[in-house]
């Protein structure tokens, strides 16, 4: 055995020793804290339950079905005659079939108001990568991207991380329910601005993760009035957007350009994906969809580095080009998450709790201002440890999605089962009562 | 008009490299054998098609394999939801003993230590994010591929100082000029964090031997710099020396295994680049922290995982398949290399990889890049076979050509070879014989054969006479 040299290691990178993969924050904090006790029905009926993890499992076996009747058509045929084409396709431009499907996945999705066009869409594995990707695209290290708060944490990472951009908070508060307004975005630009930051671009996402709800239709006119105005770009993250309880509810950025004939539209990108709306999060499908060709060209050609494997491209080509399992699976699945949502809000509702009105996402955002020993960060993270350790429950404090202010929970709903639900319930309804008492 | 960032707008993507210029000539015209038997053949794809048959008959009778049949439906589920950036233990665990079987199980590789990646092309691009910060460098040894401009550069802001290898030694990194290298790269105030070698190498085909591997180990060591070892070729050695990896030698020498990192994918050995199974493995705690983080950004599809660990966790299936690509691989470079013989046309000895390096410097008008360029321009249009010229590898050295062999049936081969053999033949007075570098390890010289006509050969299939149009060479 050759002796090892005790030298002091070379350097890693900076952005390797940087704190920017975000891992630090107590949205994460939580899942170990699951990880270590996880709840199970009949093995520990006492462990911590998990809603801070944003997965829809609510219609796995229509999935499971579609498969069972089309067994052949989804893997490789009989024989296996097009694993060998399948397996070589490495093609920066995706699969065709796919691209086609994704595209009217997604006109469904907003109800045939928007259509959308295949050779737009750009592949990557999963909306984590295609939000990086893009902010490579828009802006360079050191720029800005105004971000609406309260948001998902995750875009710390995805956002910042290698890229070295840097992320300016709009900031939404609860007197108007979290909107945007137009003052709110003013303010954000002279703040980069006075930060000598240059602003690239607007990231929103609709429907809003942690919130649960869709951005109306006047405020996206704002937005995009803004962007125009700033002459940056916007980015709409619509990964909820299969989700929303009601088809109408759910505007679409698309719908709005539409409307304009396309006017303004080269500055307008989509990010999608299949994580959510179709449960699969494992198999990194997510997408680009850009009304800037240069902006298409680009993010296909750093696609390289994320792709989709043409496996999955297969078997989700031919899935979603079945327009009956589509069409079934897009309404059946939003009257599931509305059932749980209905669920879910009502026995908040009977322990005390009420949450921000929603109308889309497999969570909702609760408000227990109210329990806060004082209105301050550091009281919002006491009451998680104790929801935590002795509720027994995982949700993600408002903190780590930058909420301005304090005392909002992001809880999820629709990575359990109907019985675990209520198991939380009850617990949430006891704990409530304790407090009352004491 | 809204704008773009820096990266976005510039040329890092590459593809303006001539490299990717003949792919466009063969997008716009491909060979097909019936429907377009004049049309471009595809020789500068390094694809290994030469084991689907074997893999199929395996995906037959291991329908678990997939999550669609009913036999592996009940795992879809839980696969579908798996996105835990740690991968399957089982996939992790498949990989990492086929990567041991690939050398001989002469080293253990720690399935903890596996990271997923958007292919190869992904690793490439995390791992110089996890290593270096932008306008730091690292040396690459010529010739290399082209691809590696964009991966370890477009979006790391990287530099990357070639280390200069010669004909003359086969192409083998000295000592000498990775101190070369190393001290160019001082001189521009680039400060150098790793040293990137690919072994088997893109494009020459060879392996390097323990000795070259161990001087590299100590010159890393030395200068305190990373070692990255892109091995994804390693499964496509055919015959002896057999292959050496950077794991084995580091047990030989001292070495600080913090500056250890591997880079594999199932691309090439099992042709599956559309699945994009990239692999990081590093010796180094930290890196593979990082590297695991990063991973985010490309992940390998579940679906897929469960594919990979199923079938290579079969050990039989792994130990027969690594035996009978090497035996196609074997047969189908032997092939190759003989009939080109027949006319003339050396190429570097090579034991290894999907590709041939191929030795036209006899062939060149001029002997430039230029010479080069305007041959290539011949083989494309006129000869119609896509080879990719070795200045896009960066070769110091003109006249040399990266051809594949392994991404086509035999049949479609034939057809290129006798368009090789009618364009030689029809060029006998432009070709200058030179007096080739005394240690080359090149076949016999184009002179000699030259005189023999074209009654004289006979492929194996009993074709005696050219298919494809006469061609003749711009002199």
């Amino acid at each position: 055995m050759a002796i090892e040299i005790e030298k002091p290691s070379v350097g890693l990178s900076k952005v390797a020793v940087s704190d920017t993969h975000g891992e630090d924050s107590p949205y994460f904090a939580g899942w170990k804290a699951y990880d270590e006790n996880p709840y199970n029905e009949s093995s520990n009926p006492s462990g911590v339950i998990q809603m801070g993890l944003a997965e829809n499992q609510v219609s796995f076996d229509l999935l499971e079905k579609y498969l069972e009747e089309h067994s052949e058509a989804s893997s490789w045929g009989k024989g296996a005659p097009g694993f060998r084409e399948n397996a070589l396709f490495q093609d920066y431009h995706g699969l065709k079939s796919f691209r086609q499907a994704m595209a009217n996945f997604m006109g469904q999705i907003r109800g045939g108001r928007a259509k959308f066009d295949p050779d737009r869409i750009v592949l990557t594995a999963g909306a984590t990568a295609a939000n990086e990707l893009l902010t490579f695209i828009l802006a360079d290290p050191g720029d800005a991207l105004l971000v609406p708060t309260p948001y998902y944490p995750g875009f710390d990472r995805d956002l910042r991380w290698r890229t070295g951009v840097k992320i300016v908070p709009i900031h939404c508060d609860s007197s108007n329910n979290f909107q945007v307004t137009p003052e709110a975005m003013e303010t954000a630009y002279q703040c980069a601005e006075s930060m000598n930051l240059k602003v690239r671009g607007i990231l929103i996402t609709n429907p809003s993760n942690p919130l649960g709800a869709t951005i109306q239709r006047s405020v996206l006119e704002q937005i995009l009035d803004f962007a125009v105005n700033k002459n940056i770009h916007l980015v709409s993250d619509e990964i909820y957007s299969g989700s929303t309880f009601s088809s109408s509810e759910f505007i679409s950025i698309a719908e709005i350009l539409e409307n304009r004939s396309y006017r303004d539209s080269e500055r307008v990108h989509i990010v999608y994906s299949l994580s959510k709306d179709l449960g699969l999060p494992g198999f990194r499908v997510g997408t680009i969809y850009s009304y800037n060709d240069k902006v298409v060209c680009t993010a296909r050609r750093m696609s390289s580095f994320t792709l989709i494997s043409s496996q999955t491209q297969h078997l989700l080509a031919c899935m979603l080009s079945n327009k009956e399992f589509s069409e079934n699976y897009i309404k059946t699945n939003r009257e599931r998450l509305t059932k749980r949502y209905d669920m879910i809000i009502k026995g908040l509702k009977n322990a005390g709790i009420e949450c921000l009105k929603g109308n889309a996402g497999l969570f909702c955002w609760m408000n227990l201002s109210p329990l806060l020993e004082e209105p301050t960060r550091e009281s919002e993270l006491e009451l998680w440890k104790t929801i935590l350790n002795e509720v027994r429950l995982n949700i993600s404090p408002g903190s780590s999605c930058h909420c301005s202010g304090p005392g909002w929970f992001r809880v999820c709903f629709a990575n359990i089962s109907e019985q675990t639900l209520e198991i939380a319930l009850e617990r949430i309804h006891k704990f409530m009562e304790q407090r009352r008492r004491n | 008009m809204v704008s773009m960032s820096k990266i976005a707008t510039g040329n890092g993507h590459g593809e303006n490299s001539p490299y990717f210029d003949g792919w466009k000539a063969y997008e716009v015209n491909p060979f097909h054998a019936i429907d377009r038997p004049d049309g471009v053949i595809q020789m500068g794809l390094a694809e290994n098609q030469l084991c689907f048959e074997f893999i199929k008959k395996w995906l037959m009778e291991h329908p678990e394999a997939s999550l669609c049949t009913p036999e592996g439906v009940y795992k879809f589920k839980e696969t579908a939801l798996f996105q835990d950036y740690h991968g399957m233990p089982e996939f992790r665990q498949a990989v990492a003993k086929f990567m041991g079987k690939v050398r001989g199980d002469r080293v253990k590789f720690d399935p903890d230590r596996i990271v997923m990646s958007g292919g190869a092309t992904g690793a490439h691009e995390m791992v110089a994010f996890c290593l270096a910060d932008p306008g730091e460098a690292l040396l690459v040894p010529t010739p290399y591929y082209p691809g590696f401009d964009r991966d370890l550069r477009w979006r790391t802001g990287i530099e990357l100082v070639p280390v200069i290898c010669e004909s003359c030694n086969n192409f083998q990194i000295t000592r000498n000029a990775l101190e070369a290298a190393y001290e160019k790269a001082e001189e521009a105030n680039l400060r150098v964090k790793g040293l990137l070698i690919t072994n088997p190498s893109n494009p020459l085909g060879t392996i390097m031997d323990r000795g070259t591997l161990r001087s590299i180990v100590r010159f890393v060591n030395e200068k305190n710099i990373h070692l990255i070892g892109d091995e994804i070729y390693a499964a496509t050695v055919f015959k002896d020396p057999d292959f050496v990896s950077i794991s084995e030698v580091i047990d030989e020498v001292e070495c600080n295994r913090d500056l250890i990192h591997i880079v594999y994918s199932l691309s090439k050995d099992m042709g599956f680049p559309g699945f994009r199974v990239g692999i990081v493995y590093s010796y180094n705690d930290a890196v593979v922290n990082c590297a695991r983080k990063m991973s985010s950004y490309g992940l390998v599809s579940s679906q897929t995982q469960h594919l990979v660990a199923t079938m290579l966790n079969d050990d039989d299936f792994v130990d027969n398949f690594i035996v009978e690509s090497k035996e196609q691989l074997f047969k189908r470079h032997k092939y190759f290399t003989w009939s080109l013989s027949q006319v003339g046309i050396g190429s570097l000895r090579s034991n290894g990889g999907l590709f041939i390096w191929m030795d036209l410097r006899k062939v060149l008008k001029e002997m430039t890049f230029e010479g080069e360029m305007d041959l290539w321009r011949v083989i494309i249009n006129e000869v119609k076979l896509n080879v990719s010229p070795g200045s896009s590898f960066h070769c110091q050295e003109p006249g040399w050509f990266r051809v594949c062999f392994a991404n086509m049936e035999d049949s479609t081969l034939e057809v290129a070879l006798s368009r090789i053999r009618t364009f030689i033949l029809n060029n006998n007075d432009a070709i200058v014989p030179r007096k080739l570098c005394r240690r080359s390890s090149l076949k016999p010289s184009l002179s000699r054969s030259l005189s023999r006509r074209m009654d004289d050969f006979v492929s194996p299939t009993g074709i005696t006479s050219p298919q494809s149009p006469l061609v003749r060479a711009r002199t």
